[in-house]
């Protein structure tokens, strides 16, 4: 089978003053290249915790995680750095384009951390047309609406083929049209593209959408709810 | 990512916010142009000082009779009996003897008195120098118009003046055309017959300030001392400026022998030039060190805003820097960035500031020359490189930690930062 990601009994500890927090207990999964799964769970569930984990943004204090063939647990932070940038592309909540650069520019800057020297404008500018905003490209954030700040966050999460796009409440800050359009967005181009899609979400509807849904609490999946209506595994 | 686009983007990021960034770098540009200027207006008092005794030759030495613990001879001496002798003439031409004193060049021997020059209701009192025609050559001093002194004036007791210009300005109104008038010295009829070209403030007294009388006139008429042949003051002109050591030692063993002095107990003192310049020099290097370095202080100040700003800078990005490393930023990305932008501001300001110190200098210099003082404040190119490595290691020092710190953020807590 060809996975994306595996995980094996993740776990990770806090520690917040003489208090150890368990926010992962051991969750073990897998996701299939070009899956669209959905992470849901209440608050304190270690959803964030497993966002993290699985952007690199973070290692787990234990288990192994391996990530379009790379083991990611051990690794120091440069090399995160450099799994980020080449396998995944995040889009998170707010946006967090940077309101000094144009949409150009802000889908642009995973580009300058690969060390890409040549292209980067044309590389830029497809991303850009496959969200749609191929007239608002020297436009700053502020010149643009919500939806449209992210579909620029899109194209910069899509820029560089990552392995998979991740996805943190991508509709949370967007009204429900708006919310819609992006969810559409992003199953178009898995579908187009075939980048394996995760979106952490509160919105059953966006987990309806998804063919799978892993579903977190405290700090362990919880298998009571089992929901599996995509391809088989 | 390479170093052309963190200079960009840095520029960027200090243009986004240019209220802040303008402060930041005036701090700097205060601080270097201080050092600039404070450098240039203390190289400027050192080269005036220096080059107005250069002026009066290099290879000048004074001999005045005493020691200076002890005073002029015939004050109060702790020694039995005063032996002190004063310098004579005779001393003069003993140290003129080529053979006697071979490093020396020309001896000028001259007695100094003050006296108040009258013409046509007009006063002013200055030097009166009695002096001898070698004078002119053994002084450095140039003539504007007449002649000077010479040996016929010396012999014949002649009543016959040379002016410096400021005396001539003083009881004239002028300093040229002077030559043939009849002033009266002390109420005693002079003709004038030669005016000195101006050399600018000395530090001992303006030359230009002072009649020059011949030597025989002055001790008989003038300025009486208590032996005929008494001396104040021996000019002695050094063959070159190297061997003034030699003149030094010569010029002792000549005195000594014929004051018949003990050793150790010399009756006279010799001064060099190079004394008063090494002296001059040393209070005024201490003079630019002391100024350059309270200017200096108010670099260091500007250092600490740039610091100071950057961590501001670094807590107001740390969303910034999360989504940055989000993406792929490395941490020596981060740290480029923001030590890009602590030195872009420190370099800005030191470039400004090099500009700004130069108008200050200029305009001082300026100000000097319109008030009549003979001062050019020198803007050194040690000074610019000095406050510009200062001022990009004052940028880089005081970057360092507001961007290590941004470059050691956790991008998760960076990232969830409000």
């Amino acid at each position: 089978m060809d996975w994306v990601i595996e995980a094996r009994e993740l776990t990770k500890t806090y520690k917040m003053g003489e208090i150890e927090v368990q926010a992962l207990r051991g969750v073990s999964f897998n996701i299939k290249r070009g899956e669209i799964v959905s992470i849901m769970g209440p608050s304190g569930s270690g959803k964030s915790t497993v966002m993290n984990t699985l952007g690199c943004l973070d290692r787990p204090t234990s288990g192994e995680y391996i990530l379009d063939g790379e083991s990611v647990a051990d690794m120091d932070d440069d090399q995160l750095a450099s799994v980020r940038n080449r396998k995944v592309g995040f889009v998170f909540q707010s946006f967090n384009l940077l309101s000094r650069l144009t949409a150009l520019g802000n889908v642009e800057l995973p580009l300058r951390y690969a060390g890409l020297t040549e292209g980067r404008r044309e590389r830029a500018k497809a991303a850009l047309e496959a969200v749609g905003l191929s007239d608002r490209m020297t436009h700053r954030p502020y010149e643009l609406s919500g939806g449209q700040q992210q579909r620029v966050a899109v194209a910069r999460a899509l820029v560089n083929d990552p392995a998979m796009i991740m996805a943190d409440e991508p509709t949370g800050n967007l009204d429900s049209k708006v919310g819609k359009e992006i969810i559409n967005l992003l199953l178009k181009l898995n579908k187009e593209r075939g980048t394996t899609l995760i979106i952490v979400t509160h919105d059953p509807n966006i987990a309806a959408q998804t063919e799978r849904v892993i579903r977190l609490r405290d700090g362990e999946i919880d298998s009571s709810v089992v929901e599996n209506k995509g391809r088989e595994k | 990512m390479s170093f052309t686009q963190a200079i960009f983007e840095a520029l960027e990021s200090l243009n986004g916010n240019k209220m802040r960034s303008g402060l930041t770098v005036l701090g700097i540009v205060i601080g270097v142009a201080a050092v600039i200027a404070m450098l240039a207006i203390g190289n400027g008092a050192q080269a005036s000082i220096t080059g107005s005794i250069s002026s009066i030759g290099t290879n000048l030495l004074f001999v005045f009779s005493g020691t200076p613990q002890q005073g002029p001879p015939g004050a109060g001496d702790s020694r039995s009996g005063n032996n002190d002798r004063p310098l004579t003439l005779a001393d003069a031409d003993a140290i003129a003897d080529p053979f006697a004193a071979p490093s020396v060049e020309m001896v000028a021997p001259a007695i100094q008195g003050s006296g108040t020059l009258t013409f046509a209701g007009e006063n002013s009192t200055t030097t009166i120098s009695g002096v001898t025609p070698d004078y002119l050559t053994v002084r450095n001093l140039e003539l504007a118009e007449g002649e000077f002194i010479n040996v016929e004036n010396m012999n014949g007791y002649m009543s016959v003046v040379v002016l410096g210009p400021e005396s001539a300005i003083a009881i004239f109104g002028r300093a040229d055309g002077v030559v043939g008038e009849t002033i009266r010295i002390e109420g005693q009829p002079f003709r004038v017959i030669g005016v000195l070209v101006a050399k600018g403030g000395g530090a001992f007294g303006s030359e230009d300030n002072a009649a020059y009388i011949s030597f025989t006139t002055a001790q008989a008429r003038l300025i009486k001392r208590s032996s005929r042949d008494q001396i104040d003051v021996l000019y002695v002109q050094a063959i070159t400026a190297e061997a003034v050591p030699q003149v030094v030692d010569e010029v002792s063993n000549i005195l000594r022998q014929r004051h018949d002095t003990p050793i150790g107990a010399d009756d006279f003192t010799i001064y060099t030039q190079q004394d008063f310049l090494s002296t001059l020099e040393t209070i005024t290097g201490v003079l630019t060190i002391f100024l350059g370095g309270i200017a200096g202080i108010s670099l260091l100040v500007g250092g600490i805003g740039i610091m100071n700003i950057m961590l501001v800078s670094v807590t107001e990005r740390t969303r910034e820097i999360g989504l940055r490393k989000a993406l792929g930023a490395r941490k020596r990305d981060i740290l480029l960035q923001f030590l890009t932008e602590s030195s872009l501001l420190s370099l800005i300001g030191g470039i400004i500031g090099i500009m700004f110190g130069w108008l200050i200098a200029f305009v001082v210099g300026q100000v000097a020359t319109a008030t009549g003082n003979n001062f050019t404040p020198i803007v050194g190119t040690d000074a610019i490189l000095l406050s510009t490595s200062f001022s990009a290691i004052i940028g880089l020092f005081f970057g360092i930690y507001p961007a290590s710190r941004a470059a050691n953020l956790e991008p998760v807590e960076a990232l969830r930062y409000e």
